[in-house]
């Protein structure tokens, strides 16, 4: 240790330190041990009460609260079906527009991009990431609408002979253009994932395509996009939990009927939107406040499960490019964290 | 001597066809390029012309005019401490130099009398026509051993009973058939170190190229399974013009016809190897093949 | 050289090659116009509100007459921010230390990282519930308040400021770290004085980039702030923000509002780029080597 050999005072030698300098290591460590375990112990505390809160309409309705279609607060009643259709209609549409994009974006972005223009391209794609929710929600109401309705009216009658896609008469806020929006909101994270989770693709099997004769798509096709195939599903599992979630942007484009729509230009509600949009008018109704907080739960339990099959897709993904438990790609690699990638 | 695996004996009469890349024109969804019209000459081997080549990564100057001959049907070793250039010459006659971001080559090089970096050549028939086996056997993780044989094949469009043919065919040829014809669906890497470079091998000859690259093919693997690999390489010769990148100087001793002895970016000698061995020309390659520096 | 033709590749092949790369450019450039056209639009509906009066005087409120401006809003929005951030960083990056200097493959360890790992993928709705039903249902301190809210924030901010320093404190070079200890400093010394500095840059980037995702939330504020329209710096009440006035004014019937709504947002954005940017540009100037 130290180069002095002198006994420190109180005759310990000087290899010893004196308790009262290991005070701060320990209280160092143990006050930040501390702190993550209140964390967990905080989230399951939370967790247990939005229970509780939910009790009151599972048990007044029982498995129709989420399989039931006929949600109507001025009759008390609360089977939120429709919610339940909504999002995973919406959050659909959002991967079937949004996913491909991002993974186009991202192998742009790892293979084919000129290096010089990756840094501010990359930049570009993530600031998506950074406009607030009910930005999205003022665009999409007094943008989207106005200027995609002529051309949703245009697709259902040309189409109309397609069910759910065609037919009927769109009027503003649908499924569609929550779907749409989603799509551009999950774009940025399942983009991020995608790229980290190329960039592991280690060079050597590139290599190998490349000395084969293939094509640059050719190698991307062989050697790439099979190895980073588990990660980017990963991501996009990301991306359909944040379009699950969302609440605002939805609220304000869906239209917030409490139906199941017959087309994709129908207006519909979901769980996040149902939430938000009705808070104010249950506060006084134990069974209406009940019912939301049951959606909450609903939601929580779907994020948390969509979430957790994420990260075991994406560290799948990961094949031993870092420790067992280490730091690798992780849920939130997204574009607030781009920074360090940049 | 004989290699343990003995069906190999009855496929090496059936590769001689080289011109064209096997299988009856009808078969053949992609060209096979028209060797003959390209001034590659047919039926003979191909022997590899490197004039006046210099390498670079960005500034830095890796190889500094190269004069070379690979004889056709011969095993070539380039020996030379590490960061002579060796490897990143080599590189150059494939063409995978340049995938690398800011590096670039000048000169010529030649597959007989086609200049591989003219203008109009596609790069991706060059890299078909010029195969490499690398340093790390780095099969299709995502493949079984019967796609990574046949990966090559499937880009050049091989029909899939003709492509059944070959994939074993190659299989024979290094070897391994014995060894894995009872598991063809199994993932490439399941296979040990010696047998993954052997499927790798498999999969570049499985496409029929003119000449082998190989860049230090043994140093990851084990003594047996490097010797497996050169008594392998000494039968490819007959149908392939070879050019290995070793380290190992008993290696090239034992494989090579002759040999090459880069130092610094420059070829200092080039002679058989034999000669090279026991009396080198030039006081470098003395110092080096007696191991005063390395 | 010689007189060569031109060496075959399937003209399929290569039209697929050129096809795909096409394809792939083709979605990067889709994925820039929302980009764009957001911006665009910002600028072309929102530049006309950012008038003096519009930072200087707060909504009326007021169904008639002169609507008022956001400055309650953006004064709520960075009270409560501020507040969270407090909470947030100091927390987030004790907990990241722990992780890297105390805890790293330890069971518990592995635990933390997963949660917080999950937590990033919580819908910001759900901690406004969380924080609804403990805080403002029980009544605890008032029913809606701003510091209500800035702890609902600070939860989303939470494993976002985890995650990056983490990040982070595991570049700092594990040589140093070493080579302190040698020396002979104890660890909590090697923490404070070598490793946190040496940090400290990427430090700052994480904490800039969780602030400015919790800038633009609204749904948590909804549960927890409520809204008002005065200007005030009493964390107590119930205050005005940026994302509530704004959602609050796309619904309105008058044009006017509805302006101040773009203005808002066409504020708020710029706020939140502004943060990024630096973020980046402090992340692109010192990286940890």
């Amino acid at each position: 240790m130290g180069a002095s050999a002198s006994t420190a005072p109180g005759g310990r030698s000087a290899l010893e330190r004196s308790p009262a300098s290991r005070l701060p290591d320990q209280l160092l460590k143990w006050g930040l041990t501390t702190l993550a375990a209140l964390i967990l112990a905080l989230l399951a505390y939370f967790f247990i009460r939005l229970i509780g809160q939910s009790q009151g309409a599972f048990s007044h309705f029982g498995v129709s609260f989420v399989l039931g279609n006929d949600w109507d607060p001025s009759r008390s009643i609360y089977h939120g079906a429709a919610l339940l259709v909504g999002t995973l209609i919406t959050s659909a549409i959002a991967l079937l527009i949004g996913v491909p994009v991002a993974i186009s974006t991202a192998i742009f972005l790892t293979e084919l991009c000129p290096r010089r223009i990756r840094g501010p391209m990359t930049t570009l794609v993530d600031l998506l990431a950074a406009v607030p929710s009910v930005v999205y929600g003022l665009w999409g109401v007094y943008v989207l609408i106005p200027k995609l309705l002529p051309a949703e009216k245009w697709f259902a009658s040309t189409f109309s002979f397609i069910p759910f896609l065609g037919g009927g008469t769109p009027t503003g806020p649908n499924y569609f253009i929550a779907g749409l929006i989603l799509a551009i909101m999950i774009l940025p994270i399942v983009s991020a994932i995608s790229r980290e989770v190329l960039a592991t693709v280690p060079s050597e099997h590139k290599e190998a395509a490349l000395a084969l004769g293939a094509t640059r798509w050719e190698m991307i096709r062989i050697a790439v996009i099979p190895y980073a195939r588990p990660g980017i599903t990963g991501g996009a599992m990301l991306g359909l939990g944040r379009a699950i979630g969302e609440t605002i942007a939805v609220l304000l484009v869906i239209g917030n009927a409490p139906v199941i729509g017959h087309t994709i230009f129908s207006q519909g509600y979901s769980l996040a939107a149902v939430i938000a949009n009705e808070f104010g008018e249950a506060a006084a109704n134990p069974l209406h406040s009940s019912a939301l907080f049951a959606a909450g739960l609903v939601l929580f339990v779907l994020t948390l499960f969509i979430n957790i099959l994420a990260r075991r897709y994406i560290s799948r993904g990961q094949r031993g490019k870092r420790g067992k438990g280490g730091t690798g790609v992780t849920l939130a690699d997204a574009p607030t964290t781009a920074a360090e990638q940049v | 001597m004989t290699p343990p695996d003995t069906d190999t004996q009855a496929e090496p009469k059936e590769q001689s066809q080289m011109s064209s890349a096997g299988g009856s024109p009808a078969e053949q969804a992609d060209e096979a390029p028209n060797l003959a019209e390209m001034g590659v000459r047919e039926g003979a081997g191909h022997a590899i012309n490197v004039k006046g080549l210099h390498a670079y990564y960005g500034n830095t100057h890796a190889v500094k005019g190269i004069d070379i001959t690979f004889p056709a049907n011969e095993v070539t070793a380039i020996i030379g401490p590490s960061g002579c250039g060796k490897s990143t010459m080599v590189r150059c006659i494939n063409r995978m130099h340049e995938e690398i971001p800011g590096a670039r080559a000048e000169g010529s090089v030649s597959l007989d009398d086609l200049d591989i970096y003219g203008s109009g050549i596609d790069v991706t028939s060059v890299r078909r026509m010029i195969g490499m086996v690398f340093q790390k056997p780095n099969p299709f993780p995502t493949m079984s051993i019967f796609d990574n044989v046949a990966a090559g094949l499937r880009l050049t469009g091989t029909k899939s009973d003709n492509l059944r043919e070959r994939v074993h065919k190659s299989l024979r040829a290094v070897g391994l058939w014995g060894e894995v014809k009872s598991r063809l669906n199994e993932p490439g890497i399941g296979l040990s170190g010696g047998q993954q470079q052997r499927l790798c091998i498999a999969r570049t000859v499985a496409v029929e190229p003119e000449v082998i690259l190989m860049d230090e093919p043994c140093s990851a693997l084990d003594p047996i399974a490097t010797l497996r690999v050169e008594e392998l390489i000494d039968e490819l010769k007959s149908r392939y013009t070879i050019v290995i990148v070793t380290h190992n100087m008993q290696q090239a001793a034992r494989v090579a016809d002759s040999t090459v002895f880069m130092l610094d970016g420059e070829v200092v000698e080039h002679a058989p190897t034999n000669d090279i061995f026991t009396h080198p020309k030039d006081e470098r390659t003395e110092r080096y093949v007696t191991g005063k520096f390395g | 050289m010689s007189d060569i033709g031109i060496a075959a590749i399937s003209p399929a092949r290569r039209r697929k090659d050129r096809l795909m790369r096409g394809m792939l450019i083709g979605g990067t450039v889709i994925a820039l116009i929302p980009l764009v056209l957001i911006i665009y639009y910002l600028l072309l509906k929102g530049l006309g509100s950012l008038t003096g009066s519009f930072f200087t005087s707060d909504p009326t409120g007021s169904f008639f007459g002169p609507p008022g401006g956001i400055r309650s809003a953006i004064f709520g929005t960075l009270e409560i921010v501020a507040l969270a951030s407090l909470i947030s960083i100091p927390i987030g990056i004790g907990v990241a230390l722990y992780l890297t200097e105390y805890g790293n493959e330890s069971t518990f360890a592995n635990v933390v990282r997963y949660f917080v790992d999950v937590m990033t993928g919580v819908p910001s709705i759900v901690f406004g519930l969380f924080i609804y039903i403990v805080l403002v249902l029980s009544g605890i301190g008032g029913s809606f308040t701003g510091w209500k809210g800035s702890i609902a924030i600070s939860l989303l901010m939470l494993p976002i400021v985890v995650r990056s320093a983490e990040v982070v404190l595991l570049l700092v070079p594990g040589a140093l770290r070493e080579a302190a200890l040698a020396l002979g400093a104890p660890r909590w010394r090697v923490v404070t004085r070598v490793v946190l500095p040496t940090a400290l840059p990427g430090l700052i980037t994480g904490s800039l980039l969780a602030i400015a995702r919790g800038m633009g939330e609204t749904a948590p504020l909804l549960f927890t702030v409520a809204t008002a329209n005065a200007l005030t710096f009493n964390l107590g009440s119930q205050m005005n923000t940026l994302p509530t006035q704004i959602f609050q004014d796309i619904t309105s019937p008058r044009n006017a509002i509805v302006s101040r709504a773009w203005g808002a947002a066409l504020t708020l954005v710029a706020i939140i780029l502004i943060l990024n940017l630096i973020a980046r540009a402090i992340a692109r100037r010192s990286r940890l080597a």
